[in-house]
């Protein structure tokens, strides 16, 4: 007799995610306001746990709840980089949590559903399960933004992001229901086989779909919301949302791109070039007239998207695997730069505005250091990570003939070196500022960690390139 | 030994550059003066044993560059030649050291001038001792470099920044030159060392060098352009205008660099290059006319100088044309026989004014002095010899090595001997007209200064000393050499170090000259004693109104024959239009405009732009994104799918 249950076991790290949420709610309800840490260091634990189970699924592909769900090397990797990223931002906000009038244990509650959002994005199958994961993940993220919901900032954050995101879903389904209209279909597999030339309302399909795609990517035109919403929303949030959700969306961006449209790459490939083209520009033009930190960052991780797009506008394996080594640098350099965000505090205020940094060679030499390497690695300067995350993009554009976007690439990483460099110069030339606030010790471990990771990556690239060169192969 | 002479400076250099500050500096002084006592001992015992002994030698010290065809050694030539430079240099530059201790002994960065002192000496014993011609250019740079830094010395003093910097560029004219000479050397025969070139010399007359259509001779071309080096750093007419502001420097620097060593070196490398000029006629023609037009026209222009060490300076000038003639009437022993002279006598007369400025506290107008031969009779006197032997006194120095010089000029069968022998001996008048009122304004007459006067006080002993020891080479020099220089002995004392060609016989045929010719300078030097005498001690009204009755002349010399201010006119205003015209309009303008400055101002332009897009309102955020679907949909409609 065959089995009535689904196969289980390819799901358990969302099953894991899952429970845990249901039972940290309980056990912030029953505790209260008090319970925040402890329900805090549990999710962590449960990221963690989940992160392990991704690691030890066996490397083959398995279909699941009739091909709704994939678990393949692409979603393992993916997912890891995106636990990852869950939860050392999680570990970050340890300290801000611990102020009194941020206690709040539902926080971590969100970070822990939203992660199974990402996880059901990441192995979607078809378009119900995409927006099913996707909506998981960003009603979450809204709640998240206007989490410290005594603040203006905050709460016009959260506000904005649910109302542009709502569109951005309201286009995604829409393009859904084009593509299932035009294919009869909403199996990626199966539209795979359909879509094997590019009629008008396929491609308009595809358009939509791609639109809603770019909003939780934030490549231009589709980043509005990015710059108010990092700026407005509490720094361990941002540094949430600059991380597993950008993975999560890129992948499934990947995933629908490369799995169920393989036939009209040509059509699709028009519009990865222009936003990529369009988010590294404005991303490096944008950045430069920016004081805050956060918008800044905001800035950069439009820019960032923008380049790692370069590597699935090639639409070939080595593209992909540019993506992923791309999205796993981004996570660990970004994860970094937000510690030394959060580390900016005076008198136990934050402070945001990178004239703040002034002279942080002589008042804080380590951390301006870690930081100065981070600010380089953005900008591509070799050896260090961020300049091999370009180089395998701009590699793979190349061999896919795509010169003109490798050039353009190269120019507006160079336009874009100027800010992160100012960043540089402010901290070791400028004169100093008053001392920033001690830096709690996991906070000195994130920066140690993403610091280390970022200075000597060239040393020993290997598995990381080998983990996504597999995970890229698992598409075609 | 040879390379204990050549090295001992360089390493005083180091000793000196590098610990001065910590040594402090007397230590500094101390080691580098003693260095170079024992360099100038080792000199004087290779003079002896080389020179005179016949010992010629090659030091290897190392490969120095292999590139395919290229190969350049670097070793030490030690043959006559080399002798006479190697008792020159060190001498000199010993007693210069010397006598710096006590000229110097106010100024605080006493190390830092030692240093200097001796990282020229070491590079003109590297320009001496050169096997090859890079070699040679690797010294002739490297005195460039010290006599630069050593003018600049006092760099706090804008004009002698001027000054050093003049004399750098100067040089890059005739060094030029001389690089092209090298070059095409190298291209005629393939190599870049002596003894290669020379063997291959006699190949090369009737050779041509293909260049713009034309075919030159090539030893022409190679020899007129070593010559346009020789030019540049022996200050000869065109390209002197550097070393009369070469005197900005300290004293013994002019001493040493300016008057005994460096500026010989051009006269030093022609003679070296004799198998190669020997080939050509026209080339020792230039150098005849050079010579004696420089012989000429820097005395005309020491008559009327105020400047005590102007006047010697132009003197050096006239002197080193002098030598010149000699080198282009083919007597190249007769050449390095005055540089020799002329080395230990224009060294005394430097250290002598220097004996006199610092007696009166850095002033160096001769119209302020007067009357000093009583408070500095030492010094008063070493001028006398001095002088006296610049002047061709009968059996002092310069009597025997000028009057050869003229001679030879009379004897040569050059095209210009004519010209050559009338320019040297009107010269020889002016050499004793300028040397005499140098010493009759300077130590006779009513003192001028009284302040500067009643303080003047004669020089220590560290500064006598070598004053004595030049004075008894200006009496003695030309004596104790003129049979090894001009005799019998020329041919077993120089043997290969130079080379005449068979048909010249000019140290036979200077023997012949008529009475009157050969007695001439001797007369002339009188006459221009006689005048100076009459202008100078007996009435002194008569220069003044002579002056003004001439007046066009006088200041015609009195500037110098205008060369700075043509000179200026016709390239450094013009190099400064151009440069300034570059960096304003081309590089600030064109390319920063358009360039670096241009384009970051466009993107602060985006930006300015692209930041305005974000104003915060959620209808904008909406629709840019909606407008951005659009253009998608449109782009597909219009494009195709």
């Amino acid at each position: 007799m065959p089995s009535v249950l689904p196969p289980l076991g390819a799901v358990l790290p969302e099953l894991l995610l899952a429970l845990s949420a249901i039972v940290l709610v309980l056990i912030g309800a029953f505790q209260g306001e008090k319970s925040a840490n402890l329900v805090n260091g549990l999710a962590i634990a449960a990221l963690v746990a989940a992160g392990v189970l991704v690691l030890l699924q066996p490397a083959i592909t398995v279909v699941g709840f009739h091909g709704s769900m994939l678990v393949d090397p692409f979603s393992r990797f993916m997912k890891a980089v995106s636990l990852l990223g869950a939860a050392v931002s999680l570990i970050m906000s340890v300290d801000w949590l611990g102020r009194a009038q941020q206690a709040r244990f539902e926080y971590a509650v969100l970070v822990v559903l939203s992660s199974l959002g990402i996880c059901i994005l990441i192995s979607a199958g078809d378009l119900i399960a995409l927006y099913l994961g996707l909506e998981l993940m960003s009603l979450s993220l809204y709640v998240m933004a206007s989490i410290n919901r005594d603040s203006v900032r905050s709460t016009e954050a959260g506000l904005k992001y649910f109302v542009l995101g709502s569109l951005s879903s309201g286009m995604l389904l829409y393009g859904s229901s084009l593509l299932y209209g035009f294919t009869g279909t909403v199996n990626f597999a199966e539209i795979a086989k359909v879509a094997t030339a590019p009629t008008n309302g396929l491609v308009f399909g595809i358009v939509f779909v791609f639109a809603g795609l770019c909003f939780k990517v934030s490549a231009v035109p589709f980043h509005m919301w990015t710059p108010d919403v990092y700026e407005g929303a509490p720094t361990p949030v941002t540094a949430f949302f600059a991380t597993a959700p950008k993975v999560a969306a890129m992948a499934v961006f990947v995933r629908v791109a490369i799995e169920a449209l393989p036939h009209v790459t040509h059509s699709w490939q028009q519009i990865v070039a222009f936003v990529s083209i369009a988010s590294m520009v404005l991303g490096a033009f944008a950045a430069i007239g920016q004081r805050n930190i956060k918008r800044l960052l905001a800035y950069s991780s439009i820019g960032h998207m923008g380049f790692a797009l370069v590597g699935l506008a090639a639409a070939t394996p080595q593209g992909v695997r540019g993506v992923l080594v791309y999205m796993a640098i981004y996570v660990v350099m970004t994860l970094g730069s937000f510690t030394c965000v959060l580390a900016m505090r005076r008198g136990g205020r934050p402070v945001e505005t990178v004239d703040d940094l002034a002279g942080l060679a002589r008042t804080r030499p380590l951390m301006a250091l870690v930081l100065a390497a981070l600010m380089f690695s953005l900008a591509g300067i070799p050896p260090l990570a961020g300049f091999l995350a370009k180089y395998y993009v701009f590699l793979a554009a190349i061999q896919a003939g795509l010169y003109g976007l490798a050039v353009i690439g190269v120019v507006a990483s160079v336009v874009g070196a100027y800010y992160y460099l100012r960043v540089v110069k402010i901290m070791y030339f400028d004169e100093p500022a008053e001392a920033f606030d001690g830096m709690p010790g996991e906070l000195k471990a994130v920066l140690g960690v993403s610091g280390l990771f970022t200075i000597f990556y060239f040393v020993y690239p290997a598995p990381l390139i080998e983990a996504a060169g597999a995970a890229a192969r698992a598409l075609f | 030994m040879y390379q204990a002479i050549v090295f001992l400076p360089l390493i005083g250099f180091l000793i000196a550059g590098l610990f001065g500050r910590v040594l402090g500096p007397r230590p500094s002084e101390i080691v580098t003066t003693a260095f170079l006592f024992i360099a100038a001992l080792l000199a004087w015992i290779t003079f002896f044993r080389v020179g005179i002994g016949g010992a010629d030698t090659r030091v290897q010290l190392m490969h120095w560059i292999y590139v395919g065809d290229l190969k350049i050694d670097w070793a030490l030539r030690i043959d006559t030649m080399t002798s006479i430079m190697l008792i020159v240099v060190t001498s000199v530059s010993s007693l210069v050291h010397l006598y710096s201790i006590g000229y110097m002994h106010e100024d605080p960065s006493r190390q830092r001038f030692f240093a200097y002192l001796s990282l020229f000496t070491f590079a003109m014993l590297m320009l001496v001792t050169a096997d090859n011609l890079v070699q040679l250019f690797f010294g002739w740079e490297g005195v460039g470099l010290a006599s630069y830094l050593l003018i600049g010395f006092w760099y706090e003093k804008p004009s002698a920044n001027a000054a050093a910097m003049k004399a750098f560029v100067v040089n890059r004219v005739g060094d030029f030159g001389f690089m092209l000479g090298i070059f095409a050397v190298f291209v005629m025969t393939g190599a870049v060392n002596f003894d290669t070139v020379f063997a291959q010399a006699p190949g090369l007359a009737g050779k041509t060098i293909p260049f713009l259509g034309h075919h030159w001779d090539a030893p022409t071309v190679i020899a007129v352009l070593l010559f346009i080096g020789a030019m540049g750093k022996s200050a000869q007419f065109l390209l002197h205008t550097w070393l009369p502001d070469a005197m900005e420097g300290p004293t013994p620097v002019s001493a040493l660099i300016h008057a005994a060593t460096m500026v010989t070196a051009g006269v030093f490398m022609v003679a070296r290059m004799s198998p190669i000029f020997e080939l050509s006629r026209s080339a020792l023609d230039l150098i005849t006319i050079v010579g004696a037009t420089t012989a000429m026209f820097a005395a005309t222009v020491a008559l009327v100088q105020n400047d005590i060490k102007k006047v010697i300076a132009y003197s050096t000038c006239s002197q080193l044309g002098y030598m010149f003639v000699a080198m282009g009437s083919g007597a190249y022993s007769i050449g390095m026989f005055h540089l020799l002279t002329h080395a230990f006598f224009k060294a005394l007369l430097f250290l002598g004014a220097g004996s006199v400025i610092h007696a009166m506290h850095h002033e160096q107008d001769m119209r302020h002095m007067g009357g000093l031969y009583k408070k500095i009779p030492f010094t008063y006197g070493a001028m006398m010899i001095g002088t006296l032997a610049i002047t061709g006194f009968p059996f002092l120095a310069g009597y025997y090595s000028k009057d050869a010089i003229i001679e030879a000029a009379y004897a040569s069968h050059s095209h210009f001997s004519v010209y050559a022998y009338w320019m040297t001996v009107l010269a020889a008048a002016l050499t004793s007209f300028y040397s005499w009122r140098l010493v009759f304004l300077t130590f006779h007459g009513q003192p001028h200064d009284h302040h500067h006067y009643d303080h003047a006080h004669e020089s220590p002993l560290v500064m006598t000393i070598p004053l004595a020891v030049l004075s008894v080479g200006a009496v003695f020099g030309g004596i104790a050499f003129y049979n090894l220089f001009v005799g019998h002995d020329v041919e077993s004392f120089f043997r290969h170090s130079i080379f005449m060609a068979s048909d010249n016989h000019i140290l036979h045929a200077m023997h012949e000259v008529p009475g009157w010719a050969a007695y001439l300078p001797t007369g002339m030097m009188v006459a221009g004693f006689a005048v100076a005498y009459w202008f100078y001690v007996v009435d002194r009204t008569v220069p003044v109104a002579l002056a003004k009755s001439q007046d066009a002349l006088y200041q015609f010399l009195l500037n110098k024959w205008y060369f700075d201010e043509i000179y200026n006119f016709l390239f450094v205003r013009p190099a400064l239009w151009i440069g300034r015209t570059l960096w304003k309009k081309g590089d600030g303008m064109l390319i920063d405009g358009l360039g670096p400055n241009g384009i970051s101002a466009r993107v602060l332009d985006v930006t300015g732009q692209v930041v305005r897009l974000q104003t915060g309102y959620l209808y904008h955020y909406a629709f840019v994104m909606l407008v951005g679907v659009a253009a998608l949909i449109t782009w597909f409609m219009f494009a195709g799918v």
